[in-house]
């Protein structure tokens, strides 16, 4: 039942374990549940390639894992500001939702920028002076792909952030919207947590 | 309207933890241990950071536990379909 129904009909909803307080929160449980899978099933044929691989290189003497742990600091740290700011929303304090909503979008530029800047080093100056390139080794193709497919979540969540902090600023979103697109950012977070594991430390 | 169990101290803590265990996982790549050692406490550490996001700042400590199972379901499946795998990894 949604809340319009509620407020028109006077009916009361459903009551059952499984009817959620909130299901937009449901829905984006249900999406995150899939998308999981896309980023499992991409690890884990990763994982495949490589152990299969004669001479797959050692990814610390290939990647930069000093950015790359400075980028997963950054993404955590912006977690903390995401939930910090739903937390104010929730107190009813707009200035310092926006503050930290603020925040959260900043951390993720910076991320992508970080990123931008990886890659751009990657391909133009590492890749070549070892020798590789896109065709010639699953490395690299797995690699990008992943990282890619990855910066492509945190392009359309720092998007999403930035239509959440303007709806809120607005009046037009509350801060079951916010708890929401939380979710989707910290699900972001954790596929780092384990990109970053699996194929820049391993 | 969400149950409400945390403090803006808490998720502070979790954070400090969080980039502990990030220092940490960076620190033993570059200690040179044997290899299965180096995996195992990797994916030890990850799962633990991985959970401490997923338990505290999505807040699934405090859901109603359909939801958990929600979320349970993907990492379940992602093991299975590493062990069904297992055969194309070590093939006879």
């Amino acid at each position: 039942m949604s809340d319009v129904a509620v407020a028109h009909a006077g009916v009361q909803p459903a009551e059952t374990p499984l009817t959620p307080e909130n299901w937009g929160k449901l829905g984006m449980w249900l999406f995150l549940a899939g998308d999981a899978m896309s980023f499992g099933a991409l690890i884990v044929g990763y994982g495949i390639l490589r152990h299969r691989s004669m001479d797959w290189p050692v990814p610390a003497e290939v990647l930069g894992i000093n950015l790359t742990a400075f980028m997963t600091f950054l993404l955590i740290v912006s977690s903390v500001w995401m939930v910090l700011s739903l937390a104010a929303l929730q107190d009813g304090d707009k200035a310092k939702f926006k503050k930290f909503m603020g925040l959260t979008i900043l951390g993720g530029l910076l991320f992508l920028g970080c990123q931008a800047y990886e890659w751009t080093h990657l391909i133009n100056h590492r890749l070549p002076e070892l020798g590789y390139s896109f065709s010639s080794h699953l490395f690299v193709t797995t690699f990008f792909v992943l990282t890619g497919f990855h910066g492509m979540h945190v392009t359309g969540g720092v998007i999403y952030n930035i239509c959440v902090f303007a709806a809120v600023s607005r009046g037009r979103y509350e801060a079951k919207h916010v708890e929401i697109a939380g979710l989707y950012w910290h699900f972001v977070d954790l596929v780092w947590i384990l990109i970053f594991t699996f194929v820049y430390l391993l | 309207m969400t149950t409400e169990a945390h403090s803006t101290s808490a998720y502070i803590k979790i954070f400090w933890l969080l980039l502990v265990l990030t220092i940490v996982e960076v620190a033993i790549v570059y200690m040179g241990l044997p290899k299965m050692l180096l995996a195992g406490l990797l994916v030890f550490f990850a799962v633990w950071k991985a959970a401490l996001v997923a338990m505290h700042f999505m807040h699934l400590k405090f859901e109603k536990k359909t939801l958990a199972m929600i979320a349970i379901v993907p990492f379940v499946l992602c093991v299975f379909l590493i062990l069904m795998l297992l055969p194309d990894i070590y093939p006879r």
